[in-house]
């Protein structure tokens, strides 16, 4: 993606200053009358027309940057050394009245949560008309302009969208109209912050696009805050790694992710499985501790604390900016052991899932009633799920996953005249009529841990409490279970005597499966388990629960959104659409033989980390509602690959395709179209290799595959 | 909206239905007997049996409570036991349109002081203002109406002399003249629902200060000004209808020791004066009146709050 040809030769001309420039930003939150430091001096520059990434975990500060960069600042925040300017003026000096003009005029922003971003209580015409009238529209200006805006962001019918209240919209729409503001005034800055997380892998797929295209119209230049790395590579010209507060490495978004040059690059990339990236290929990369707190006192190097190679050299001396290639450069003193780090050789899990099916649902269905209406949400569902496997299960929002979740767990009951064999014995439908046995043996562990686990509780109670109640256990037993489990959950000691607010996220997690492993459970359905994690204390939980399966043979159903997680630790993948199972295989199958074209366009939607393009095939439209499903195939209406009078008159079969890969599609196989194969690279940093040439490894050694240079090729679809 | 409309207003019917029996029932066991309270101790027995029969206190239950959701429906009560010859209705307005404008005038001064004192609390929150304000709030609220009443009434009536110390204004007295005497009266409303309103508008405005859209409207460059106006009130003032909605029912009927410190005729004194005369068609329309005021004032907080809050209005009307 590059910028307007015009603006190009702006630039390299020298003659506009800087979109935006950060120079030693300095920023402390003052908590009970103390500063507390959470900017540490971050600088970077964003040229007019360009696209800039901030890339970090949670707390690394950079979205207090982004919002920084148009002066707005929480309450207690505080700039206390360095300049922020935009086309050549210091927005921290300006007034209140400049501020409003520079906000209204020059610099705009769209927000992570468009749901909340708007006011619920304005019609979204009122308040796409606010921002014309803020540029000095009059009110019929400001409407026209409004109507002509919902066109420019690619919205349908703008009329009707003007007309109604943000909660009758999506998500998707409302970001849609978000954008549409914040190019009311033709900014030359744009900040984007989180702009697509939240929203469906399709959904985010479109805004993306539809941010890319607006940039190349507008010329707007760009500051993208993300913690999702394949949106930053996918959108970013340059890019800059922030930790504690400080941009820690900076370059082209390519060069940096393909050769890091910094240990929490090096880390953090090679905590993402990426790059199709197998648990049988290797383990995942997790960085020891955690993130300083805002306000520690960091006098030389940022990262000192987590970084493998630390030394006294780094304890002494502040590291000095090193230029590792053309405008990349890194902040450390050990740029030459880096390398070290990128090929940590760490072990790999074994495919432990045996041939018998530990649960087996046959023509399990579910229909819901609302105002006398039946709503089919889940329909007629044959699956088995074998000892030891992981079924990775994906969809769009609404597409039956957590339904089938909680049928399977008796959370809602299935309809007469399905089965769900759990170890060969049926079990009853409503986890009331369960016995404790059926319960301890099938468990879940929720995405969100906070609302989980009781937060007036110790650990210790927690754990003991599941234990009791799922094994009958006595007391003493109970507690000397709970620290067994603890223990294998890599929690210390001392963890179980505190509460859940207590702990960390991950920790939160933690104790959250160990709650699930109380009863030495056969299944553990895991509910998108670490989307609300950064992606290290990801890789640790992934790590875990593959640890775990490895031991015990558990079988784990795994729900996630992330099509990159599942791929790396799911042993087979059923994708739901509508309440039904759409197509079922091999992950290997599913991502390098053919697939359903639903599977097609949810695969196609996934902003890479490795650089790898491919042409989207766009999911018009929104999932229907269950309620009145599309006829014959019901996901025809959204089908790229759609027959008409074959495909909205008969609902096909599940078919086998292949062995164990089964697709619920019309079509030949040769009609059907193919993944496009991951692009191999050099550099060998996480090696990874095509799918196909690995084998599972049967042990905890190290398999980490060197794989050589191939051209990366545009691989696109038909 | 007009479907909601409809609904509430079948609900309201239904409510004061309900409220009728409740009033009913709890006049008619009433210990002493209204016709020898009337007569006083030195009547006869068959004077009073006579008087009884007279009023209908010995008909069926069934045919006294039809009386009264008649009264109710066509807005007479009858005559008053202990003015005979007068009605009900007669006796009620007047009161009634007391109470009225000490209410406004309480209301007129409260509502502007503690909703711009909220919204400006939640603005500068933690400030010295806000700390103020909720502080001031909570301890105005904490003296009952007739202490701050008595207080207002000795300083500023008797000591300084400023205004009249009681409110029942001389015969002939003009509207704005009259508003003179209910100053005092109104100000102790105000000190006792000013920290109550002010808090909760202040709570309703710190969630939208804080809230992403708010962050939105600065960021698209607006002043402060209208940033409040258009974003922060609107969602922040609903808590704030509706709590106004349910005190305005007290304000009406239950400002008894505080119209009594004024010597003021309003609506509370003359409940409790019937409830004391046992004057029964009295104090059944007071009462009654009092609560359609009530039904009225929370439908009308329920209308507002669903015009301001389009996801309420889609909820309620499905």
């Amino acid at each position: 993606m590059s910028a307007p040809a015009s603006l190009t030769d702006r630039i390299t001309s020298g003659a506009m200053a800087p979109a935006l420039e950060v120079v030693d930003l300095h920023m402390s939150y003052i908590v009970r009358g103390v500063p507390r430091e959470v900017l540490r001096g971050v600088n970077f520059h964003i040229q007019p027309g360009e696209a800039y990434g901030l890339v970090g975990e949670s707390g690394c500060g950079k979205s207090t940057t982004a919002y920084a960069a148009l002066r707005y600042l929480p309450g207690n925040g505080r700039i206390t050394q360095g300049e922020i300017r935009s086309g050549g003026r210091d927005i921290t000096s300006m007034s209140s009245k400049e501020l409003q003009a520079f906000r209204s005029s020059q610099a705009s922003m769209v927000y992570q949560d468009p749901v909340a971003a708007m006011n619920p209580s304005l019609k979204i015409g009122r308040q796409v008309e606010e921002s014309f009238k803020l540029i000095g529209q009059s009110a019929s200006d400001a409407k026209a302009s409004a109507y002509a805006a919902l066109e420019q962001v690619r919205i349908a019918d703008p009329t009707s969208v003007l007309d109604r209240y943000p909660h009758q919209l999506s998500g998707g729409m409302l970001q849609r109209v978000v954008i549409a503001m914040a190019l009311a005034s033709k900014p030359e800055l744009l900040v984007l912050d989180e702009p697509t997380t939240g929203l469906d892998a399709t959904v985010e797929a479109e805004v993306l696009d539809l941010i890319r295209a607006l940039r190349s119209e507008t010329g707007a230049a760009v500051l993208l805050i993300a913690h999702n790395l394949g949106v930053i590579r996918t959108m970013c010209d340059r890019v800059g790694v922030m930790y504690a507060g400080k941009v820690i490495e900076e370059g082209p978004a390519q060069e940096v992710f393909d050769s890091p040059e910094h240990p929490y690059t090096v880390g953090l990339l090679n905590a993402i499985p990426r790059a199709g990236l197998r648990k049988t290929d290797r383990a995942l990369y997790s960085i020891p501790g955690e993130l300083p707190s805002i306000g520690t006192d960091l006098p030389t190097c940022v990262y000192i604390d987590r970084c493998a190679l630390a030394d006294e050299k780094c304890k002494s001396t502040p590291p000095p900016a090193t230029s590792v290639g053309e405008g990349h450069q890194t902040f450390c003193h050990h740029v030459d052991r880096v390398g070290e780090l990128r090929d940590a050789e760490v072990g790999a899990f074994s495919n432990v899932s045996s041939d018998d099916n530990v649960l087996q649902l046959t023509g399990v269905a579910k229909t819901f009633r609302q105002a006398g209406q039946d709503i089919p949400a889940l329909v007629s569902v044959d699956l088995g799920i074998a000892e030891g496997e992981t079924l990775g299960l994906v969809g769009e929002s609404g597409s039956g996953k957590s339904t089938m979740a909680k049928t399977m767990l008796g959370v809602h009951s299935y309809d007469p005249g399905g089965d769900i064999v759990l170890d060969g014995v049926s079990v009853p439908a409503a986890a009331t009529n369960r016995t404790p046995a059926n319960s301890a043996a099938m468990q879940m562990v929720f995405q969100n841990p906070d609302s989980a686990l009781n937060r007036v509780w110790t650990v210790r109670r927690i754990l003991e409490r599941s234990i009791i109640k799922l094994t009958g256990a006595s007391k003493d037993d109970a507690r000397a279970r709970a620290e067994d489990i603890a223990s294998a959950m890599r929690l210390s000691p001392r963890h179980l005597d505190m509460r859940p607010r207590q702990l960390s996220g991950g920790l939160k997690q933690r104790v959250a499966i160990a709650r699930a492993f109380a009863g030495d459970p056969k299944l553990v359905v895991c509910d998108e388990p670490t989307s609300a994690l950064d992606v290290s204390v990801q890789s640790a939980i992934l790590n875990l629960l593959a640890n775990i399966q490895n031991d015990q043979r558990t079988s784990y159903l795994f729900i996630t959104h992330d099509i990159g997680v599942v791929r790396y630790l799911a042993d087979r993948i059923a994708v739901m659409y509508l309440g039904r199972i759409m197509e079922l295989g091999p992950t290997d199958a599913m991502f390098q033989g053919v697939n359903h074209p639903y599977t097609e366009a949810l695969l196609s939607a996934v902003p890479s980390v490795d650089g790898e393009t491919r042409e989207r095939i766009p999911l018009d439209g929104e999932i229907p509602s269950p309620k009145n499903p599309p006829s014959g195939c019901v996901f025809h209406t959204r089908c790229h690959r759609f027959v008409e009078g074959l495909c909205d008159t008969k609902e096909p079969e599940l078919r086998e395709i292949a062995p164990g890969h089964m697709i619920k599609c019309h079509l030949d196989v040769a009609d059907l179209g193919v993944v496009p194969v991951q692009v191999q690279r050099k550099g060998s940093t996480f090696g990874e290799a095509d799918g196909a040439e690995l084998q599972s490894s049967d042990s905890f050694d190290d398999t980490v595959v060197e794989g050589e240079q191939v051209d990366p090729e545009d691989t696109v679809n038909d | 909206m007009l479907r909601f409309i409809i609904r509430r207003l079948a609900l309201s019917i239904i409510t004061l239905f309900l409220l009728v029996i409740i009033v009913f029932l709890l006049t008619s066991v009433f210990p002493n007997d209204p016709a020898r309270q009337l007569l006083g101790p030195f009547q006869s027995q068959e004077a009073v049996d006579q008087l009884a029969e007279e009023l209908g206190l010995n008909d069926p239950k069934t045919e006294q409570l039809g009386r009264l959701v008649k009264g109710v429906a066509t807005g007479d009560f009858g005559e008053s036991y202990s003015r005979p010859g007068e009605r009900v209705m007669d006796l009620i307005l007047p009161a009634l349109g007391n109470s009225a404008k000490l209410v406004v005038l309480g209301l007129l001064i409260t509502l502007p002081l503690s909703i711009l004192s909220g919204v400006l609390a939640a603005y500068r929150k933690d400030s010295l203002f806000d700390r103020s304000v909720v502080t001031l709030g909570l301890a105005t609220s904490a003296i009952p109406d007739f202490v701050s009443g008595i207080l207002l009434q000795y300083v500023i009536g008797v000591r300084l002399g400023w205004l009249p110390a009681t409110s029942n204004a001389p015969r002939g007295t003009g509207f704005i003249g009259s508003l003179e005497f209910i100053i005092l009266p109104a100000l102790a409303i105000v000190l006792v629902y000013f920290g109550y309103i002010a808090r909760v508008t202040r709570a309703g405005a710190v969630q939208a200060f804080e809230s992403d859209y708010v962050r939105t409207a600065f960021m698209k460059g607006m002043p402060l000004r209208r940033v409040i106006n258009r974003h922060v009130l609107r969602n922040s003032l609903q808590p704030t209808v509706a709590v106004i909605g349910t005190q305005i029912g007290f304000l009406f009927g239950g400002l008894i020791a505080l119209e009594l410190v004024f010597n003021y005729p309003g609506l509370g004194s003359m409940i409790i004066n019937a409830a004391q005369d046992q004057d029964l068609p009295l104090l059944q329309g007071g009462v009654i009146i009092v609560a359609v005021l009530y039904m009225i004032a929370t439908l009308l907080a329920d209308l507002l709050i669903s015009w301001m809050n389009p996801r309420a209005r889609s909820v309620t009307a499905s």
